[in-house]
């Protein structure tokens, strides 16, 4: 491997427009031929320094040195006119369009005025060939699995003459099989020369693959390191700045008697008519935390709002504490005592525009402690809404600050504090500690265990595998809107054998008996 | 004051400022007597008595318009028929006058009559949005045609007077509302107005409906979740809405201004509003500031036509300007960037300390 210096990012500093410094003073360099990790929490800064490298944002400090020559990148396409390539978290794609239309994109070769269709196949079929891409480019996009998405979004920039690829969290949406064929792929384009920037928090694959490893805590560089030379607790130490156990001190479980939430023969259809929950059933009691996992997409956030009383089209038949709630509203679901943290926080978790004192009481207004007949009780909730920001640690300049300031993690203290705060007998966390610092994860999850042991019935939805692991004490599989697995002994379960039922590779037919009676 | 708050005040007051600016340059094209004209724009309503009363007496609709679109907007229900409300907020007002002649009930029930109508018009487009998804924004603008129609059949067949030229009967003496200061024509009317903006501010801020109605106009899909009735909210705040545009009409009908229902075309009130609403940031309690404004521009404009050779429409002109540059989201963004960077690095330094 030679050592020439292809990027460096020196000083970066970029504050956002509600206030959030997301990168202070970071300097990153970049070689020829290395995958190059970004590794830090989320929130930590990576994803905004490598935006502020795709000309998706402009810095308001700091240079971009290209081979040697100081450079702007203005936008995207100025990024890849500088061989710069991105694949995103979401994928950028057209689903309705072939492998080789969604690669030659943009920059189709021509016959006349129409897109020379066999030019294209033969371009896109070469590209795929010259990196052992092995990709049937005459499907189309919406009938491939995310992981050849995600290979046809690397060729994309590949056609397009990327020599910088940057990852974003490559790995959240595949199985732990994908993963493994991905970096294989990655390996190779690294012998090629190119150079890729990893990004991710996951310790171990960054063991596995990068050469070396930058990582950042709170929008600060700490450091790159040759990732040979550093042992994982160490890297684990400077990413969040002390030591994290990710182990609970879980009490012994206590379960109720009452079912709290019966579930039987649920099939959820989206709104294009797609089958998205395939007749499921399960039964929940107080004091047990069911995890549920699976690749997004398979029906779980269809399953949530279906639960909590927000898609009211369904078959099959939902009993909150023997209650049915077909007809039920979502204010006569709340008043059950269920509280719902949702999986995107800004769109239907806040009002951005609104205080943080407006934002915890929508759930509870209604309550005799906040209001009258008419009028709100102002003393009331200000008083209420500066005990929770105690309580929840939200970290803010005052209750009248408008939510949307908040950083990622302090907005979702806010939606759990108005969340738990009603005291709860059904939680359903639908990812409730996604893209938020890892203090305030860790705060989360240690609340959610405390209502377990208080006798709550907790859904917890998540795409980390890790939290699942340590809270759940059952744990289901999601996949094409089945349960595909089950488990109680959660704690002997093997990320491989989860991922296996992730991919529907392995699926457990019969679960009468164990996920209800 | 936050520096969000503090920022929207600024650009406010650059964009009036920035407008205004743009009218001298258009008075100095166009007029041979730039500077007076200016002068009479500017200070023309204070030289006398009778100018201030007619900024006063100019307030009272855009206040009572200009509220009811705040209540509207504030659910992000963008229902332009508050223009049409206040119109036939007049007109049944004066249906009403015409017919009653008791005190104190006379002008009690045209009063009330006028709000309910009013609330009864401009919930046309919310239960179009209700039951068929149509677009209120559309519906509700067509709509103002409807009012503006139908009073022109009332006028012509039901209670205009033959004796006079597009005028309806004589509205009862006892209708119409007492003037609070001698010598100009402000009437009761203001008062109703400045509780208006109270009461309208204390609804949206104080009431749990209040907070229902924001909480949706800022995030639907918040509202939803928290279990809050969008339908509810829709309803309640176009009837609230409408009620108030309504009843500004009829406050302006039964004011010392008219004796006889004569509006022939829409006045525009509920144009105005759009903008007070805009200037007041959607707060009730700031349109009476809002309206301030844009009644002494007006009067300021009315007195330099009169006086000089420039005309009217140079005053729309401004407004217009204003409007552009309050709602342009980006105008100035580079200072508020600056302002919160200055911000941001400060806390940084704090925290280091």
């Amino acid at each position: 491997m030679d050592n020439q210096t292809v990027l460096q990012m020196n000083h970066i500093m970029k504050i956002y427009g509600n206030g959030v410094v997301a990168n202070e003073d970071v300097s990153l360099e970049l070689r020829k031929g290395e995958i190059h990790a970004m590794l830090g929490e989320n929130g930590a800064g990576k994803s905004t320094l490598m935006k502020v490298l795709f000309g998706l944002e402009a810095p308001d400090q700091g240079e971009i040195i290209l081979k040697g020559q100081p450079t702007t990148i203005k936008s995207p396409q100025d990024a890849i006119s500088k061989g710069i390539g991105m694949v995103h978290q979401h994928f950028m794609l057209v689903p309705s369009l072939t492998v080789a239309e969604n690669i030659i994109l943009g920059v189709a070769p021509k016959k006349g005025l129409f897109i020379d269709m066999d030019k294209a196949i033969k371009a896109a079929e070469d590209i795929a060939k010259e990196y052992n891409f092995d990709i049937d480019v005459r499907q189309k996009v919406e009938e491939i699995p995310v992981g050849i998405k995600q290979k046809v979004e690397i060729l994309k920039a590949l056609y397009r003459g990327a020599e910088i690829l940057i990852l974003d969290e490559p790995t959240a949406v595949l199985t732990p099989q994908e993963t493994d064929e991905l970096f294989i792929q990655l390996m190779k384009l690294r012998e090629k020369g190119h150079t890729i920037i990893f990004i991710s928090h996951k310790l171990d694959e960054i063991k596995k693959i990068c050469d070396r490893a930058t990582i950042m805590r709170n929008g600060r560089s700490m450091g790159t390191y040759e990732v040979k030379d550093i042992s994982t607790q160490e890297m684990s130490r400077l990413m969040v700045g002390r030591e994290v156990s990710l182990k609970f001190d879980k009490k012994e479980q206590h379960l109720t008697d009452d079912v709290f939430m019966r579930v039987r023969n649920l099939t959820v259809h989206n709104a294009q008519g797609v089958l998205k929950v395939d007749d499921l059933s399960f039964d929940l009691k107080g004091g047990e935390i069911l995890g549920i996992a699976g690749v997004e997409g398979n029906g779980q956030s269809e399953l949530i709002d279906t639960l909590t009383g927000l898609n009211k089209k369904y078959k099959g038949e939902i009993k909150i504490k023997g209650q049915d709630i077909t007809n039920a509203s979502i204010e006569d679901i709340r008043e059950m005592k269920l509280a719902h943290i949702p999986e995107d926080r800004m769109t239907s978790g806040c009002a951005g525009t609104l205080s943080i004192m407006e934002n915890m009481f929508s759930n509870q207004y209604k309550d005799k402690r906040f209001s009258g007949k008419f009028l709100l009780k102002r003393k009331a909730m200000e008083q209420r809404s500066d005990e929770l920001i105690k309580e929840y640690m939200v970290k803010c300049k005052s209750r009248k600050q408008n939510v949307g300031m908040l950083s990622g993690g302090n907005i979702q203290k806010v939606i759990v504090a108005r969340e738990f705060s009603t005291g709860p007998d059904i939680i359903i966390a639908n990812q409730p500690t996604r893209g938020i610092d890892v203090g305030a994860a860790a705060f989360i999850r240690k609340r959610l265990l405390e209502f377990r042991d208080a006798g709550c019935a907790v859904i917890l939805i998540s795409a980390d595998l890790t939290e699942i692991f340590s809270l759940s004490d059952r744990l289901a599989v999601m996949y094409k809107g089945k349960f595909a697995g089950f488990f109680t002994d959660v704690e002997n379960v093997t990320e491989d054998e989860l991922g296996q039922h992730m991919l529907g590779i392995k699926h457990d037919d019969v679960l009468e008996g164990v996920l209800y009676e | 004051m936050n520096s969000a708050k503090k920022f929207d005040m600024v650009r406010t007051v650059f964009s009036v400022l920035i407008a205004l600016a743009i009218s001298f340059v258009i008075i100095f094209m166009v007029s041979d007597q730039p500077l007076e004209a200016i002068k009479y724009l500017l200070i023309g309503p204070f030289t006398n008595k009778r100018s201030m009363g007619n900024v006063v007496e100019s307030m009272i609709p855009l206040i009572f318009t200009g509220t009811g679109v705040c209540i509207m907007f504030s659910a992000n229900q963008i229902n332009l028929a508050g223009e049409g409300a206040f119109h036939i907020g007049g007109l049944i007002a004066s249906c009403v006058a015409i017919k009653l002649t008791a005190t104190f009930v006379s002008p009690f029930m045209a009063l009330l009559c006028a709000g309910l109508v009013g609330a009864l018009f401009t919930a046309i487009p919310a239960i179009m949005k209700i039951t068929t998804t149509a677009s209120e924004m559309v519906s509700s603008l067509m709509i103002n045609y409807l009012a503006l129609y139908f009073g022109n059949y009332m006028l012509n067949n039901v209670i205009g007077d033959p004796k006079a030229s597009a005028a309806s009967y004589k509205l009862a003496d006892a209708a119409e509302l007492p003037v609070l200061i001698p010598g100009t024509r402000v009437h009761l009317g203001f008062i109703i107005a400045i509780a208006v903006a109270v009461l309208g501010y204390f609804f949206l801020y104080r009431t749990k409906t209040g907070y229902e109605l924001r909480l949706a106009g800022e995030n639907e899909e918040f509202a939803k979740y928290s279990g809050i009735s969008i339908v509810k909210v829709i309803m309640i705040s176009q009837l609230l809405g409408g009620f108030v545009a309504g009843l500004g009409g009829g406050v302006e009908m039964l004011s010392p201004i008219y004796n006889r229902f004569t509006w022939t075309s829409l006045l525009g009130y509920g144009w105005d509003a759009i903008i007070i609403c805009t200037l007041s940031k959607k707060n009730p309690l700031y349109t009476p500031f809002a309206a301030l404004f844009l009644a002494y521009l007006r009067t300021g404009a009315s007195i330099m036509a009169r006086r000089t050779d420039v005309t009217l429409e140079i005053v729309q002109i401004t407004q217009g300007i204003i409007i552009l540059l309050v709602v342009a989201e980006q105008f100035l963004s580079k200072y508020k960037h600056k302002i919160i960077a200055k911000e941001a690095k400060a806390a940084l330094k704090d925290e280091e300390a």
